[in-house]
């Protein structure tokens, strides 16, 4: 199967990692991988702050960027869900409709598209997994990557409490509300270390970039780690 | 950065790491999520509910003009007098000029949203009446002088040790009784107060308009005795509150109970159509109401943001939101607070000075999630942060920024320039509210593009799109 990923502004520049892991798991179940180097930002920044007309010239970028067939896979449901419910206020009818019906987040490519749930992966740790808004929200997965996740050899999954409340990040609004955004934070990393888990896994790295800050900042001992950190593990 | 936007941080500042704060109202609003889901029972298909009810509201919004000449055209028929405000000073004056023909010097209120928003009670005050709040939470509001702090649940913030403090400074009670014994003392105060006062005043959950009247759901029968006791009866309300027809009571009124306070139906469930009829043996012997304006057609005129005025104030929305949760009812500066309130204010009350709190939001979208009327709210902050934008309301910086970030978007080479080491530089010194209390970022070396470049297309000796 041809897959076009997509590689979030903040993945390519501060996590590639988490990029070429997404890529080693969909290329294991058998998807030729395609990236188009020219590709830049889904427009949501922008969008989000009120900029609308600077965010539809990058979102018809990503638009031009993204042409073809080709099934288009983010490891990030806030991209993901911008791209499929926020183009239409951009871009009149049908404009959009080609790439919103074809691009997926990750987990739930594999799942619902792929129908794969076990993908070899051993990682022998305790973890709490953190439900991102736009996963729950914007893309409505819940159970998909915890499906992923209960097939990983050796990993033991522990729900915390208040799962589906925001972490605090909010792109613009952890900086411009930082008070509010780190007590958010607080809240989830004592709910997190409240289960004893060692790691935080998510679907988005954008929650785990706010997250990490605040535990490093409070020297907790947890570690964040992206969903396809912990499926490339084979 | 208005003044206003400033206060709203300065409080949000104190208020965030309030442990206090934080453990009580988790301790509360705990409360109420745990009684939702046992109000819910008893819809089938409670989303075809929710629909449904946004589909009423969506008629009675969209043919708002003919809804409350309907509903004028029925009540006036039965003997209540209405009065068109389009501001609240204008409700004000209409009010002191009721009370000045009655020669009232004591008026009891029942719990009203409206009436805060033209701060009714410190009006009255000032020409002279005593206005007392009846709601019990509401009265213990008005007691510490403090505007509520929910919309549904006034004195939320407070806990039943604090309240028995407040009633002993007050009255001189002994600060430890219960709260059932609190409970009673107020009730005495108050009873004297309804066979005092000769208004009373009470706001509306809903407009009827097909038969003329006016709905109120309590749970103290606070508002019953309100509007029932005194000879005069004021009823206040926003426009955007009308429903249809009295049968849509059968859908309203099961939906703001159970998400406003998890139960199946509010204790007391009051439809008023008029003063006392000729035949009638009870009842206030004139009634008014007031259809208050104040910048709902605003929200009227403007067909993306319209829809907020379906809002049924249950509360919901700010039971929901983390943003509420920590910072509180009070430090949003408004009359209403939570999601709701970032929504409506800016429009009610100028973009301007009011558009930081349709910032102040992490777009978590569970607002959206549990409104009853299924109103997007989260999708109208983003639209407020537009409108802000478009009527040149952002700071020259950010503008900048943003098309600065425009470009840089535009340009794949652009985004691959300077190294890890440059960019941590500059982004950790730049974004100091991400680093005070967060680690530094740490910026890759090198981008996911320049990496796969190197690893997979000069690989396989290709250039440009793999």
């Amino acid at each position: 199967m041809n897959v076009s990923i997509f590689i979030p502004c903040f993945i390519d520049q501060l996590y590639p990692s988490v990029a070429f892991n997404m890529v080693k798991v969909l290329e294991k179940v058998g998807c030729k991988v395609h990236y188009n180097a020219n590709q830049t930002c889904c427009g949501q920044p922008a969008f989000n702050a009120g900029f609308w007309e600077e965010s539809k010239a990058v979102c018809a970028k990503f638009l031009k960027d993204f042409e073809g067939s080709d099934y288009i896979v983010a490891p990030s449901a806030s991209c993901a869900g911008f791209v499929r419910n926020y183009y239409n206020k951009l871009f009149t009818k049908g404009e959009a409709a080609s790439v919103q019906s074809r691009i997926y987040e990750f987990s739930e490519f594999m799942v619902k598209v792929l129908k794969v749930e076990d993908v070899g992966a051993r990682f022998f740790a305790k973890a709490t997994y953190h439900d991102s808004c736009a996963g729950l929200r914007e893309i409505g997965i819940k159970s998909e990557p915890r499906q992923l996740l209960s097939k990983v050899e050796g990993l033991q999954l522990i729900e915390m409490n208040d799962v589906e409340t925001c972490c605090g990040f909010g792109g613009t609004f952890a900086v411009k509300f930082e008070p509010i955004s780190i007590a958010m934070a607080d809240q989830k990393i004592t709910n997190a270390s409240a289960t004893d888990a060692h790691y935080i896994i998510s679907t988005d790295m954008s929650c785990l970039m706010h997250l990490d800050g605040c535990i490093k900042n409070k020297k907790s001992g947890l570690k964040v780690l992206h969903l396809a950190d912990v499926l490339a593990n084979f | 950065m208005t003044d206003t936007a400033a206060t709203f941080i300065a409080k949000s500042t104190i208020k965030a790491p309030d442990l206090t704060h934080r453990r009580t109202i988790n301790f509360n609003i705990g409360r109420y999520n745990a009684a939702v889901p046992g109000g819910k029972q008893q819809f089938d298909q409670l989303m075809l509910a929710r629909e449904r009810a946004k589909n009423r509201k969506w008629l009675a919004i969209e043919s708002l003009d003919k809804s409350l000449e309907r509903f004028e055209q029925h009540i006036t028929a039965r003997g209540a007098k209405v009065i068109w405000a389009e501001t609240g000073e204008q409700a004000l004056k209409e009010i002191e000029a009721i009370c000045k023909a009655k020669g009232c010097k004591t008026l009891v209120k029942s719990k009203s949203m409206v009436t805060e928003e033209i701060h009714l009670n410190k009006y009255l005050e000032s020409i002279g009446i005593e206005s007392v709040e009846t709601d019990l939470g509401e009265y213990i509001q008005q007691l510490d002088e403090e505007p509520p702090y929910h919309i549904v649940t006034p004195a939320m913030h407070k806990n039943k040790e604090e309240i028995a403090r407040l009633f002993a400074d007050k009255f001189g009670t002994l600060p430890t009784l219960t709260p059932e014994q609190l409970t009673l003392f107020a009730r005495q105060q108050l009873r004297e107060k309804y066979t005092k006062a000769e208004i009373g005043v009470t706001g509306a959950n809903f407009i009827i308009s097909d038969i003329g009247g006016v709905a109120i759901t309590e749970n103290e029968g606070n508002a019953r005795l309100s509007c029932a006791w005194p000879k005069t009866h004021i009823v206040i309300v926003g426009i955007e509150k009308v429903i249809p027809s009295i049968n849509d009571l059968a859908l309203f009124w099961p939906l703001l109970s159970t998400f406003g306070t998890g139960q199946k139906v509010t204790t007391y469930n009051t439809i008023i159509a008029g003063p006392r009829q000729a035949d009638e043996t009870d009842g206030p012997e004139e009634m008014y109401v007031i259809l208050l304006d104040n910048g709902r057609t605003n929200l009227l005129a403007n067909a993306k943001t319209r829809e907020a005025l379906y809002c049924i104030r249950c509360g919901a929305c700010l039971n929901a939101c983390p943003v509420y949760k920590n910072i509180g009812g009070h430090t949003y500066g408004t009359t209403y607070s939570g999601p709701i309130g970032s929504v409506i204010t800016p429009h009610l009350k100028g973009m301007n000075e009011y558009k930081h709190l349709s910032y102040a939001s992490s777009l978590c979208g569970n607002c959206t999630e549990v409104c009853p009327v299924r109103i997007n709210l989260h999708e109208l902050l983003l639209e407020n942060r537009h409108e802000a934008v478009d009527e040149g309301d952002s700071t020259k910086a950010e503008s900048f920024s943003w098309k600065l970030w425009k470009i840089a978007s535009l340009n794949r080479r652009m985004m691959n320039l300077g190294n890890g080491k440059l960019k941590n530089a500059f982004i950790n010194r730049v974004f100091k509210s991400w680093t005070q209390h967060r680690a530094d970022l740490r910026f890759s070396d090198k981008t996911f593009n320049q990496m796969w470049k190197e690893k997979r297309l000069n690989h396989r000796g290709t250039k440009g799109t793999a």
